[in-house]
């Protein structure tokens, strides 16, 4: 071992460290600063087509942070997260529809149906495993609108017809005279504010080590004396009730469900936005819920099958050429730089 | 010169088990690669088939086969049973036997079937049953059988004794007598047991953690006690 | 009665048609161990380029002949530049190219022929009902043409050396390569014969649910259903799986759930196999590596 080697080693590693942990906090105060400003202004300064736009990718991107805690994080193939998405919006219509709940009520009911459910499925998914479970969820997102058509619960769920809702109102108190579309923004982004911080909360501590643990080597992790099955199990149940919760809000949002809206191609969304954004990554759901909502705009000015065809293109490239997406580009890119400086 | 050798280096991922190796496999005979665990013995045998990333130079009859597919280098004629056998257990002796003769275009197949039965007489009784029923022992003259009906240049064998009771290890050590006697075809044999391989072989090579430490006639090698003694331990 | 019978009988026939992509699912995960997520969509190319052919005055036994050699170097074609490349890769990075392909496939369907429904014709004369009215002449001929290609499939594994090859590939890489067996090509071919394969079936299923873009989408479904049932890796196990399902769906759909649910069904056999018997009712238990 020659001794520039010796030297040349340390020098690179400890130098990316300290730029993390040792960030003053007048720094962080100002990162959080700025992100709130970029939250918050759109609801000011965009019209309000696109403005809905923005509120569904938002929308978007919590659902895929659902399908993350149990494809990225856990490493449970779910091709078929379109169904809680459906679960949860349809939890929310119906109680509003029907009981006159209020939205914010429907939420915790939503969340804990789609939680169970989650944890339900997650039996049989434990047995299944990995190619398995992919093709068991994917013909559960296939048959999906047919379930929801069916006679027997039609006069919940309103069969083909589907049901029609209304946006809530800014509460009164806000100052301003907030119209519908922005209010329906800031719920959106508080919703899933608060649903990323706390996903965040659990992946960065032990959890999210035994999560990765169980998925990277599920003997060793069960030689450790984890409780593999349990674990998996409830991050099916985590995973879920995200995404139920990204269910709710889209069926207030867009003030319409109805068995058709939740196709496969849900489902399938979810997973490209997954890959896109970055497999196993919170900010890169983010940027997956905004490539799937804004690509295929772009991409229907071509042609009605353009945007599949380049979801699919997309994804592709995607899994060959970045396959920890964007953020894993980001990230790259962002280690390049501090490396440099 | 059927086999050569040179320079050769090889390893798993970043280690590197092979040092530089350079040896020779003389036309017919059985020349034997002797040494303990972790030697570089069976890792060898994986290089020179191409089973694994390999630099240096190894020529079959003149011809270089460095860096080529597994499936071009026994298209070439190079016969090998690795450790594990390599038969196929989902499958019958028959279609094992018909698997060896895969790449062969000439019309002898059938009586080379007929000289295996001859030397590999159970292989015969077993020819409908599945290759993973067989016992540890007919597996591994199975091996040998498949092996040798792509009528192979030269035969990698590695470890054909390991994990067969001694009374089978002498049958088939037996069998091989007979091969390298009537055959023709040239050997390369890794083994364990040193004893069995150096009364087998014509020519020795003794190999110690991816270095040739000696090399030499069988027979030299067997009456040299200090050899035995250092290397062989027996 | 008669009604209970034809139930059975329409169900046989439809049921060759899950038999075969079951069949084509089967021989794809043979040999990579992959589940083609978009085998339904490349069979449903397959149709759309017979119909073209039909369309074009060309005789319909021609375009079939024509479609199968098509579909068989598309299926080729598909392993060598999209599977190849990602074949040491994880599960998750395998279905997502699944999933790639099928997007792109559907879509590009829908582009180049469009979304509507077009009529697909039968090669077998509608000269009414035959059997008293139990059978029709296309439901007989589709399934004689499925149990065709299931015995050529039989055949050429069994018999050829390079159905031989093409086991022995799927069974043990490492040994068949020491044989000489060149492994890669054995995979694409793999793929071809699976293309093939699902070929057929959606020609044969066309006349019977019209050609649209999603046309296979359920049948994959049922598909799946079958190979479970068989046991993913027992092509004959599929074969009889895929029957079964086909029967299994019609008297469910006639006499239980209605119409509404047979996907559903589809699902419940899916989920039913695989929590109680994931290894399928006849095939081979599976043990893993550690």
């Amino acid at each position: 071992m020659s001794a520039s080697e010796n030297v040349a080693i340390p020098a690179t590693i400890p130098q990316a460290v300290p730029v993390r942990r040792g960030m003053p906090a007048w720094q962080v105060a100002l990162v959080v600063l700025g992100g709130l400003v970029v939250a918050i202004a759109p609801a000011f300064v965009l019209e309000s087509f696109p403005l809905f736009q923005l509120t569904m990718a938002v929308i978007m991107g919590l659902a895929v942070l659902g399908l993350n805690m149990v494809t990225g994080f856990n490493g449970q193939i779910s091709l078929g997260h379109g169904a809680f998405f459906a679960l949860g919006a349809y939890a929310t219509a119906i109680l509003m529809s029907h009981l006159d709940w209020s939205f914010w009520a429907t939420l915790p009911v939503s969340a804990a149906v789609c939680g169970l459910v989650g944890y339900g499925i997650g039996f049989p998914a434990l047995r299944l495993g990995g190619l398995y479970l992919a093709l068991t969820t994917f013909s559960l997102a296939v048959a999906v609108p047919q379930i929801l058509k069916h006679k027997s619960i039609e006069d919940w769920t309103g069969g083909v017809q589907g049901l029609f809702l209304v946006k809530p109102d800014a509460p009164a108190w806000m100052p301003g005279g907030l119209s519908a579309d922005q209010w329906m923004y800031f719920v959106a982004i508080g919703v899933s504010g608060v649903c990323f911080l706390l996903c965040w909360n659990l992946i960065r501590g032990r959890i999210g080590r035994a999560l990765m643990a169980t998925r990277d080597h599920p003997t060793a992790a069960e030689a450790m004396g984890m409780d593999t099955a349990t674990l998996k199990t409830r991050a099916f149940a985590v995973s879920a009730m995200v995404t139920g919760i990204a269910g709710s809000l889209s069926a207030v949002a867009v003030e319409f469900v109805a068995p058709d809206s939740f196709s496969l191609m849900v489902s399938i969304t979810l997973f490209v936005g997954m890959v896109v954004g970055g497999v196993a990554s919170i900010l890169g759901s983010l940027f997956g819920g905004l490539f799937v909502l804004f690509v295929p705009n772009i991409a229907e000015a071509i042609s009605k099958a353009a945007p599949g065809v380049i979801y699919g293109i997309l994804l592709i490239a995607f899994l060959f050429i970045l396959p920890d997406g964007f953020a894993g580009l980001l990230r790259r890119i962002a280690a390049r730089l501090r490396g440099r400086g | 010169m059927l086999l050569e050798v040179k320079g050769l280096q090889a390893g798993y991922g970043q280690i590197h088990v092979l040092h530089g190796l350079d040896f020779i496999v003389e036309e017919g005979g059985v020349t034997a690669l002797l040494g303990a665990n972790g030697a570089g013995k069976t890792t060898t045998l994986r290089a020179i088939c191409g089973m694994i990333r390999t630099e240096g130079d190894i020529t079959l009859r003149g011809e270089r086969i460095t860096g080529r597919a597994t499936e071009d280098i026994a298209r070439r004629g190079l016969a090998h049973v690795p450790d594990g056998r390599g038969t196929f257990m989902e499958l019958s002796v028959e279609e094992n036997f018909r698997l060896g003769a895969y790449v062969r275009s000439d019309g002898e197949v059938r009586s080379d079937f007929e000289r295996m039965f001859e030397w590999f007489p159970r292989l015969k009784q077993r020819w409908r049953q599945q290759a993973g029923t067989l016992s540890g022992g007919e597996q591994q003259m199975l091996a040998i059988a498949r092996a040798l009906l792509l009528r192979p240049k030269l035969l990698l064998l590695d470890e054909p004794s390991f994990g067969l009771a001694p009374l089978i290890v002498q049958e088939i050590f037996g069998i091989m007598r007979r091969i390298r006697d009537e055959s023709g075809v040239g050997i390369l044999l890794v083994e364990q047991n040193a004893n069995l391989a150096l009364e087998l072989a014509d020519r020795a090579y003794l190999l110690e953690t991816g270095r040739i430490v000696v090399s030499g006639p069988a027979a030299e090698i067997r009456e040299d006690e200090s050899i035995r003694r250092s290397y062989l331990g027996y | 009665m008669d009604g209970f019978a034809h139930q059975i009988i329409a169900g046989i026939a439809t049921g060759g048609i899950y038999a075969s992509v079951a069949l084509a699912l089967v021989m794809i995960y043979q040999a990579t161990h992959h589940v083609n997520f978009a085998q339904g969509e490349m069979a449903t190319l397959s149709t759309f380029i017979a119909w073209s052919m039909v369309e074009a005055g060309i005789p319909y036994w021609l375009a079939f002949l024509g479609t199968v050699v098509v579909s068989f170097i598309i299926g080729v074609l598909v392993e060598r530049l999209l599977m190849r490349p990602v074949q040491n890769a994880p599960v998750l990075t395998h279905v997502g190219v699944f999933i790639g392909l099928l997007l792109i496939v559907g879509n590009m369907t829908g582009w180049i022929f469009g979304y509507t429904t077009k009529v697909f014709p039968s090669p077998f004369a509608s000269s009414g009902p035959l059997m008293g009215g139990l059978v029709s002449a296309h439901e007989l001929g589709s399934t004689a043409v499925t149990l065709v290609v299931l015995i050529l499939v039989f055949l050429f594994f069994r018999y050829t050396s390079l159905g031989l090859a093409m086991r022995a590939a799927a069974y043990n890489p490492r040994s068949a390569r020491l044989v000489g067996i060149r492994v890669g090509w054995m995979l694409a071919l793999g793929w071809g014969l699976a293309a093939a394969i699902g070929a057929v079936a959606g020609m044969m299923v066309a006349p019977v649910v019209f050609l649209d873009p999603t046309m296979m989408t359920g049948i994959l479904l049922y598909a799946f259903a079958g190979a479970l049932i068989g046991g993913i890796d027992n092509p004959l196990g599929a074969v009889i799986g895929g029957f079964a399902v086909g029967v299994l769906e019609n008297l469910a759909g006639a006499y239980v759930v209605g119409t509404e649910l047979k996907l559903t069904v589809a699902l419940a056999i899916i989920i039913g196999v695989l929590v109680v018997r994931p290894s399928g009712l006849l095939g081979r238990v599976v043990t893993s590596r550690v």
